[in-house]
């Protein structure tokens, strides 16, 4: 790495232990490399017993894996949390105000703040979802907001993912996990409460159906169980006491939208739906998907359901939309920033891409769409032929491509081999939109487990950690 | 059949029970403390009804980790776990020759197990690893009842015993927390805590359930419907009393005879079915709760006296 990275635990002044690790940094100390290797060992077999597995598409022999997870927990200081909290609020405000324009007046266009070809020719723009009145004024109901953190004070939205962010299941779990096999660990802190997630977020789905039915009926719509994330979506229809739909559970009768059941059809107000926009609706989008329902883009704009998250969030959330969020924050709330973007070079600006070639061993470059951490290059970690391989890429299609500077992304303590060394973590923190905002604290932090890595996603060898916000009293300052 | 042996299988269904009702208490009291920090020896202590046995017995001035040893381990204590399950076994014992091998052995092992858990050293005794084992195979032991008893009166009195003790233990613990929630009897004082009666519900692990029914927000009057009103929640009181109703029918129709017992079972049965929630907090949760635990108690006396089995 360019620069040490700043270290949550040991980076406190002059090498100090920080403040609010302090009794991790003790129980780390106290507690026996068997105890601990047992701990993990208990762990595992938590996870496969309630069946926390994610993916694995085609192995052969029916293997399910679980991410790895962390037992040190990544903590996070009350007045560290209070300024994140105040800067994902106000940044999803601003997410939530262009949706609403850019399927709209699209007035951030007429006043030049975003070239109106921004939009327009997303691939993620819905031309069905314009002028629609969604209830609240809220698209991105559900947003996780990637951060990561370079220093003391310093915090860089790394990517906005509104459209179908996943990964709070692995929030709720971890904790379930810590508060059963490291009780010890809790003894001395006050540890915020996520537990509620579930609560909040059946509210916030229900506060935005269009009908005034004082308890509208909401479905989880998943692809099915062969979806990588299916875990995820039984756990929250269960943690909710919703039902759980498929497409075919599902079907639309004169524009309203019904779930069959023994009793009968029965109506469905909000779907929460994990399925991508693309699949829908076989009528108006993709004709051959079998996961959506066919006419439901129908009843929407009839406004007799709500899909959550909305359609066409993708042009708000693509990396090279993201060069402008500090701008929507400007012109919609007329307020500065309080989370700041990292420097962004658009490689189909003149400059940018000019400078972005010549500098590729320093930076990170990523696809304009990619996810999951493939696509993308980090220039200090790859060999010549690397370089030049991906800079093929830009050169053919540059408006494809954005670079960031390598960030040092701070590090926690995490057990590796028999031992406990730095590994880089970001954080993922999930905001939800209703007729209310809220974040339950913390979020999914997710560590690269592999030394020096930069890539922190589970597809990629990542793991997870709890995420500990202390409550006020305990644990303040640096 | 004898009635030294309805009198085993009755307590063996206590027992049992009891000790599977203290091990999920307790794990939902230690999640709590974990998230609040709240001083929750007290309120335990007072669902076993025995703060000042806690208090008397423990130097260590009431801290949650010594409450649980007194609960889990605590072979002076008859209600703790490991005193329950060795009673529940001895009752077992006895009655060999009228309980199938399967209900035996699976009882017997969690004997073993916990007797061997005890032996080793308590410093590195897995506490949490216990309480799970405890809850995992008491599951396993009634549904070896379940599956493999012969549905004859020793069934019944089974039935009997795990039922009432169960309607009782729900009926304690939603007296006690609410009163340590809502000192003032008012369902409505402010705004519920939702991790505090989530914890409630955990007691009878009944979350979820709570989601799938009400579909709404944690609801004080609504957690104290679920528990004692729905007929459909397995842990409900009502639902206890009414298979300890239908316990009594059975052993009724083999008998051939009715006492002071029936006519109890049948009364607190209807009660459940037919109170309303609204009326029962017109009246004060906690005399409603006390007059139901009161008569709970007055119907295991009956039972004794009609069956012969003091």
């Amino acid at each position: 790495m360019a620069a040490k990275a700043f270290d949550e635990m040991n980076s406190g002044q002059t090498g100090s232990v920080r403040a609010p690790y302090r009794s991790v940094a003790a129980w780390l100390a106290r507690t026996s490399p068997e105890r601990v290797a047992a701990t993990r060992h208990e762990v595992d077999l938590f996870y496969r017993r309630h069946g926390i597995t994610f993916g694995a598409y085609g192995a052969a022999d029916g293997h399910e894996a679980t991410i790895p997870f962390d037992i040190i927990p990544r903590v996070i200081a009350w007045d560290e949390w209070q300024y994140l909290h105040k800067g994902l609020v106000q940044r999803v405000k601003a997410l939530n105000a262009f949706l609403v324009d850019a399927y709209g007046a699209r007035e951030i266009c007429r006043a030049g703040v975003i070239p109106e070809t921004q939009l327009l020719m997303n691939a993620e723009f819905v031309p069905m979802a314009q002028g629609l009145a969604l209830p609240g004024g809220v698209h991105a109901h559900i947003a996780g907001i990637d951060l990561v953190r370079v220093g003391e004070k310093d915090f860089y939205v790394l990517e906005d993912n509104v459209r179908t962010p996943s990964g709070v299941s692995y929030v709720l779990e971890n904790r379930e996990v810590m508060m059963r096999l490291a009780p010890e660990l809790f003894s001395a802190l006050q540890v915020l409460p996520v537990a509620d997630y579930s609560e909040e977020l059946l509210s916030t789905l229900r506060s935005v159906s269009f009908s005034d039915d004082a308890e509208p009926t909401v479905v989880l719509l998943t692809p099915g169980h062969f979806n990588s994330a299916y875990f995820e979506h039984a756990f929250l229809a269960d943690e909710m006491g919703i039902d759980l739909c498929e497409g075919s559970d599902l079907f639309v009768d004169e524009g309203r939208v019904y779930m069959r059941t023994p009793r009968g059809p029965q109506r469905v107000d909000v779907i929460y739906r994990r399925v991508d926009d693309a699949f829908l609706d076989p009528l108006a989008m993709r004709p051959d998907s079998f996961l959506g329902v066919a006419g439901l883009l129908g009843a929407l704009r009839a406004g007799r359901v709500n899909i959550v998250n909305a359609l066409g969030n993708g042009v708000a959330d693509d990396k090279s939309t993201y060069t402008y969020v500090p701008e929507m924050v400007r012109f919609y709330l007329g307020e500065e920033p309080i989370l700041q973007n990292v420097p962004t070079w658009r490689c189909d600006r003149a400059d940018d891409y000019k400078y972005v070639l010549e500098h590729l061993a320093e930076l990170v470059v990523k696809e304009i769409h990619g996810s999951g951490g493939k696509g993308m290059l980090v220039g200090p970690t790859s060999s010549k032929a690397e370089i030049e391989a991906f800079a093929a890429f830009i050169r053919a299609r540059p408006d494809n491509y954005i670079a960031q500077p390598t960030l040092a992304l701070s590090t926690c303590p995490t057990f590796v081999g028999q031992g406990v060394a730095p590994r880089h973590v970001d954080l993922r923190p999930f905001v939800l939109s209703g007729r209310k905002v809220t974040i339950i604290p913390g979020g999914l932090t997710r560590v690269a487990l592999k030394e020096g890595s930069l890539v922190v996603n589970s597809s990629q060898g990542g793991g997870t950690k709890d995420t500990w916000v202390l409550a006020p009293e305990a644990g303040s300052g640096g | 059949m004898l009635s030294s042996t309805a009198k085993n299988l009755y307590w063996m269904g206590r027992y049992l029970q009891r000790a599977k009702s203290t091990a999920r208490l307790i794990e939902a009291t230690q999640r709590m403390a974990l998230q609040s920090r709240g001083e929750e020896a007290a309120g335990v202590a007072a669902i076993f009804g025995m703060e000042d046995e806690f208090r008397q017995t423990q130097q260590q001035g009431g801290r949650l980790a010594s409450l649980i040893d007194f609960l889990v381990l605590d072979e002076s204590n008859p209600s703790s776990i490991v005193s329950s399950i060795g009673a529940a076994r001895s009752n077992a014992r006895e009655e060999r020759n009228n309980v199938t091998v399967d209900v035996w052995e699976s009882l017997n092992g969690l004997w073993l197990e916990l007797s061997t858990r005890l032996r080793s050293d308590r410093a590195m005794l897995d506490r949490g690893a216990l309480i799970e084992s405890v809850k995992k195979q008491a599951v396993m032991i009634f549904g070896a009842a379940q599956v493999t008893l012969l549905r004859d009166e020793a069934y019944n009195f089974l039935q009997l015993g795990a039922f009432l003790e169960r309607g009782d233990n729900t009926a304690r613990i939603l007296d006690v927390k609410f009163h340590l929630l809502r000192p003032d009897g008012n369902p409505h004082t402010d705004k519920p805590d939702y991790f505090a009666w989530s914890e409630v519900l955990a007691c009878i692990g009944a979350v979820r359930t709570y989601r799938r029914i009400y579909r709404s927000a944690l609801d004080p009057v609504k957690v104290a419907e679920l528990m004692m009103l729905r007929r459909d929640v397995p842990r409900s009181v009502h639902h206890c009393l009414w298979m300890v109703d239908l316990s009594m029918r059975e052993l009724a129709d083999t008998y051939g005879t009715k006492g002071e017992a029936d006519r109890l079972a049948g009364e607190l049965h209807a009660r459940m079915r037919y109170a309303r929630v609204d009326q029962i907090f017109e009246m004060g949760l906690a005399k409603f709760l006390g007059g139901v635990r009161d008569d709970i108690a007055t119907l295991s006396d009956e039972i004794g006296r009609q069956f012969l089995l003091d």
